[in-house]
């Protein structure tokens, strides 16, 4: 093999995989309440965006206070519109500090999970 | 048949052979995701190729040898056997510019590896590794500075471990993580006489070698999904700046500690990876000037995640 005929195939193989935009493993592209935010009023629900569409079956997201309490509506569900949306009604909250747990697994297999916290200011 | 043509068979019959499906793959402890580091190898067991991976830089004037542009582009191929067991192949092409003198090119010795990941923690995004990697004598063009007509076997231990379980009272340190490893490596002749045109013997020692590598990581990514969205965008909120640092020491004493410091950035996209490196040569003994390090990473269980990409074995 040539260098040249090893420079093609390197450029062939770049090529193929340039245009893609988002990661294949399901990750956190947007959340709202934003991660690590302070909220001013009453947020209704948590919205996760993630950077490919999951499978609903098993994926998951929980809204936790800092006692551990599930202060969610167990309504979670995708998106009808994006199947990269994964969202979850909340419960009336207190002001206080609340963590989001997730954990989807993208249409090609793979698991990911993670978390983040907001504040609901008083 | 060629030693390349037969590396790229047996790869290719190791890929055909491939089983069934797996959740986590590359570089994942819990939420953390370590990238593919360039100078130094990763922790983790995983289905990848690196092509290419470029290095560029001059090396300093040593004894007789003078200073030497060398330009390393190599192949790097890793895949499952099982879920935490893995084997690598790598191969390099080597240009060796000498100041005054002619251009020499050619293979350098082709390597092998295996590893096995012993351990993993999700909760404190850990693991732990360890392998042996084996550098192949005489495979390589023997006009090539460098190419050893005998192998080295290299022991090594690997870790990986992200700060994610940092208290919450120090959010901005959580997107940290170190990866690294220490080995030895273990040359198969304690010796080598090379003759001179004139007839004159000369015998070297072959001593062996504690090899030292870390890499220093802040996940832009981690950052924004599980800290604090700080208003990043594509491609910002896929960057990690990192540094890497690899050395080398002979543990007979008989020559200083040599190595590189490696400041640089990683991407990470859908299916693969790019990374850029200074590599900066770390001390006196290490000579030569800045180089530069790039690399072009596949994530092959991102690309064929339900056939080339899982392990053979589940």
């Amino acid at each position: 093999m040539t260098v040249r005929t090893f420079l093609r195939a390197v450029a062939l193989l770049a090529a193929l995989a340039l245009p893609a935009g988002a990661l294949a493993h399901a990750f956190l592209d947007r959340a709202v309440p934003a991660v690590g935010s302070k909220v001013h009023g009453q947020p209704a629900e948590v919205r996760l965006r993630f950077s490919q569409p999951l499978e609903p079956a098993f994926s998951d997201v929980r809204v936790l206070d800092a006692g551990g309490k599930q202060v969610d509506r167990k309504d979670k569900r995708l998106d009808p519109a994006d199947a990269s949306v994964l969202r979850v009604s909340l419960r009336p909250l207190a002001p206080g500090v609340y963590r989001v747990v997730w954990r989807v697994l993208s249409a090609d297999t793979h698991v990911t999970e993670g978390d983040y916290t907001f504040e609901v200011a008083p | 048949m060629t030693r390349i043509s037969a590396i790229a068979r047996w790869s290719a019959a190791v890929l055909l052979a491939a089983g069934s499906a797996s959740a986590f793959a590359h570089g994942f402890a819990g939420k953390r995701f370590f990238p593919a580091t360039l100078a130094t190898d990763d922790p983790f067991v995983a289905d990848e190729l690196s092509l290419p991976t470029v290095s560029r830089r001059k090396t300093g004037a040593n004894g007789d040898e003078p200073a030497t542009l060398e330009t390393e582009t190599s192949v790097d191929f890793t895949k499952r056997i099982t879920q935490n067991f893995g084997v690598g192949l790598g191969a390099t092409y080597v240009s060796q510019k000498p100041d005054g003198g002619e251009s020499v090119r050619g293979f350098d010795n082709f390597a092998a590896n295996v590893k096995y990941q012993f351990f993993k923690s999700d909760e404190h995004e850990t693991i732990l590794s360890v392998g042996v990697d084996w550098d192949i004598g005489n495979t390589g063009a023997k006009r090539i500075i460098g190419t050893e007509t005998f192998s080295t076997l290299t022991p090594t231990v690997f870790a990986g471990k992200g700060f994610g379980d940092l208290p919450d009272s120090l959010p901005y340190l959580k997107p940290l993580a170190i990866t690294g490893s220490v080995g030895v490596g273990l040359p198969t002749k304690s010796s080598t006489t090379t003759v001179a045109d004139d007839g004159t013997e000369t015998t070297a020692k072959n001593p062996n070698v504690l090899n030292v590598g870390f890499a220093l990581e802040y996940s832009l990514l981690y950052l924004q999904s599980f800290v604090k969205d700080v208003g990043l965008s594509e491609p910002f909120n896929r960057l990690i700046p990192l540094v890497e640092v690899s050395m080398q020491k002979p543990l007979d004493g008989s020559g200083p500690t040599t190595g590189t410091i490696n400041p640089g950035l990683l991407w990470a996209g859908r299916y693969m990876q790019f990374g850029l490196e200074a590599i900066i040569p770390m001390n006196k003994a290490t000579g030569g000037k800045t180089g530069v390090l790039l690399q072009i990473h596949f994530f092959l269980d991102d690309l064929f995640p339900k056939s080339l990409g899982k392990p053979i074995f589940d």
